[in-house]
């Protein structure tokens, strides 16, 4: 068990990020952290597809000098599959982001809990 | 290839096209665009359903003529054709019935970017419904997800940001499950597409290999899928979020969005891992209780609540829960009847939404029951609308909510564990249900002045809002009494889905 866990040490350590991101955006009361969280979970999904598509010894799949023997490239569709979650990762940030300024800019704070007892008085 | 099998395909493309133009558009020809948008996806969703009826099978149709292991595929067959066409009605239905509120409640120069939002909405629902492929399916619950939160948060008050924070939140919770569990299954299969990643997951079954990471994928996508779609200790986003967003985003938040995930969760046991892996990995048994409790502390919770459009939305814990709970059945029946449930919950949610804020503008915008005394008289379309809404809920015959209610009731059956738990849950939540909806009814058929004669005050509806309250009463009613063919078209979709 131990070992298997060391071997993938990679993947280990994109499953721990994911917990922690993952907690970060869960728990915390304040909205920048929780952005941060969600990225650290998303970022950890990346590495976890990079560490499964890469393979030691064997190189980007871009042809060169020729040699078009499938087992000298890696798998190029774990690369793509991180680039597409990166686009989508960065529109999600920047909607929180925003939506974390709308709500600054009102009640001049970016806890969850005191914008939620600014807007129960508002609104009593 | 016929021509009508590039119809899903258009219709995904074209909704992103409108999206795109719209946001050049001024909002009066955003708006006549995404009507006419939802006018003709309907009618493309209706041919392709009549063409998956015709030849009796489903059809892949392959972007870029790629073959199988690489290229990105769609797949319509008759119920994803049943689903389109619906979607299409009810949003058609729902945007119609909120048209005055969006006009009112968004600024004039921000009113074309609520139209993109809906484009968007409308081309990432029909995506979940139609594609093939696992990833294309993440993108697009993400795509949902953001637009979903632009319709909150347009609003631009306090209450609709928080909405919206709370909402985005959840949202990105659940979407990090599901990508991370994708991930994981793709470690798994090496394979994207559902078909071959289906014969992966089966290969692994039969050699009994990798069943605690397999039995973890499960969990965490179901887990990703059900906080999204507002499973019952999920569901805290909900009341805020329908409550105070405008009439339509609430009607088309409750009745499609948090239902596109639910088919896609479908689709992915049907398509992926097999039924096989859900029961034995007593995934389905989770759902099943955590469905039931859905069902009585979502009634519990509305029964407290004072304020009706947030009542409403405690409504649709309870209804979620009976879904999962007939997916925690386990059985095909439990299935159709939750398929069928979808539908008619669709129906009557968008009905009650749009009528709940009909009755509120005619009591000066008051949404709590002291103020809606007698406002049914004030305005007898939208208290007619409510009505029908809350007898489906409930369960009368005649509306769409008796035949779920029987459907889910002739499925538990079968199941002779599972059955005592389910009809006393079903009794118990029917009686929960009547509560809380009859209530509001006589709430607003209770005259203030004695003599039913009053006059509105407040906002006066339009054309608009009347043939949609109209349409969905109608709906309903068809729903509840020509429900065979439609069960049956359940039935034949789903075994073509496996």
């Amino acid at each position: 068990m131990l070992e298997n866990l060391i071997i993938n040490h990679y993947e280990t350590a994109a499953v721990i990020l994911f917990g922690i991101g993952f907690t970060t955006l869960l728990l915390h009361q304040n909205l920048i952290k929780k952005i941060i969280g969600m990225n650290i979970m998303d970022t950890a999904v990346y590495l976890f597809l990079a560490a499964k598509g890469f393979v030691t010894g064997r190189l980007a799949p871009i042809v060169v000098d020729g040699v078009q023997d499938m087992e000298a490239y890696i798998n190029p569709v774990p690369a793509g599959l991180v680039l597409t979650g990166i686009v989508v990762s960065v529109s999600v940030t920047a909607l929180m982001l925003s939506l974390s300024l709308c709500l600054y800019r009102r009640y001049r704070s970016l806890d969850l809990d005191v914008i939620l007892m600014h807007v129960k008085k508002e609104w009593s | 290839m016929p021509f009508v099998c590039n119809f899903p395909f258009f219709s995904i493309v074209l909704s992103m096209f409108s999206g795109i133009v719209s946001s050049v558009l001024s909002g009066k020809t955003a708006k006549k665009l995404s009507i006419a948008l939802l006018c003709v996806n309907l009618s493309l969703s209706a041919s392709v359903l009549a063409y998956a009826f015709g030849t009796g099978e489903s059809y892949v149709y392959r972007m870029g003529h790629f073959p199988a292991p690489w290229g990105n595929e769609i797949r319509a067959g008759v119920l994803e054709g049943v689903l389109a066409t619906f979607f299409c009605t009810i949003m058609l239905l729902a945007l119609a019935g909120g048209l005055q509120h969006i006009q009112q409640e968004i600024e004039e120069t921000k009113q074309n970017l609520y139209f993109i939002m809906v484009d968007l909405l409308l081309a990432s629902l029909l995506a979940l419904i139609y594609t093939n492929d696992l990833f294309t399916a993440y993108v697009f619950v993400e795509i949902n997800t953001i637009a979903a939160c632009g319709m909150i948060m347009i609003r631009h008050t306090g209450r609709s940001y928080v909405a919206a924070a709370r909402y985005m939140v959840m949202s990105l919770l659940g979407s990090g499950l599901f990508l991370i569990s994708l991930s994981t299954l793709y470690g798994l299969t090496g394979q994207l597409l559902m078909s071959p990643a289906k014969e992966a997951v089966a290969a692994l079954r039969a050699g009994n290999l990798y069943m605690e990471p397999l039995t973890v994928t499960v969990a965490l996508m179901t887990v990703g899928l059900a906080i999204k779609s507002g499973l019952y200790p999920f569901h805290s986003w909900m009341p805020e979020t329908y409550g105070y967003s405008t009439a339509s985003s609430s009607a088309i938040l409750s009745s499609l969005v948090s239902k596109g995930y639910i088919i896609l969760l479908v689709k992915i046991y049907y398509r992926v891992l097999g039924r096989e892996t859900i029961m034995q990995g007593k995934i389905s048994n989770l759902l099943f209780i955590f469905g039931l409790a859905g069902m009585i502390m979502g009634s519990l919770s509305a029964i407290r609540e004072s304020d009706l459009r947030r009542m409403i939305a405690y409504s649709s814990v309870a209804q979620i829960g009976y879904i999962y709970m007939g997916f925690g059945l386990g059985t095909e029946a439990g299935v159709i009847a939750s398929l069928f449930h979808i539908l008619s919950h669709a129906a009557s949610k968008g009905l009650l939404f749009i009528s709940a804020t009909g009755l509120s503008d005619v009591s000066d915008g008051g949404r709590h029951f002291r103020d809606l005394r007698g406002a049914g008289y004030r305005d007898p379309v939208a208290a007619a609308g409510f009505t029908v809404g809350a007898m489906s809920m409930v369960g009368l015959p005649m509306f769409a909510g008796f035949i779920s209610k029987l459907l889910f009731a002739t499925a538990a059956v079968q199941d002779p564990t599972k059955m005592l738990p389910t009809l006393v849950c079903l009794a118990v939540s029917t009686v929960l249900n009547t509560v809380y909806f009859l209530r509001t009814v006589l709430t607003i058929f209770t005259p203030v002045n004695g003599d039913g004669k009053e006059k509105a005050r407040g906002l006066t509806k339009g054309f608009a809002f009347k043939l949609s309250v109209l349409c969905f009463i109608v709906l309903n009613v068809v729903l509840g009494l020509f429900s065979d063919p439609i069960v049956a078209a359940l039935e034949q979709g789903l075994h073509m889905f496996s």
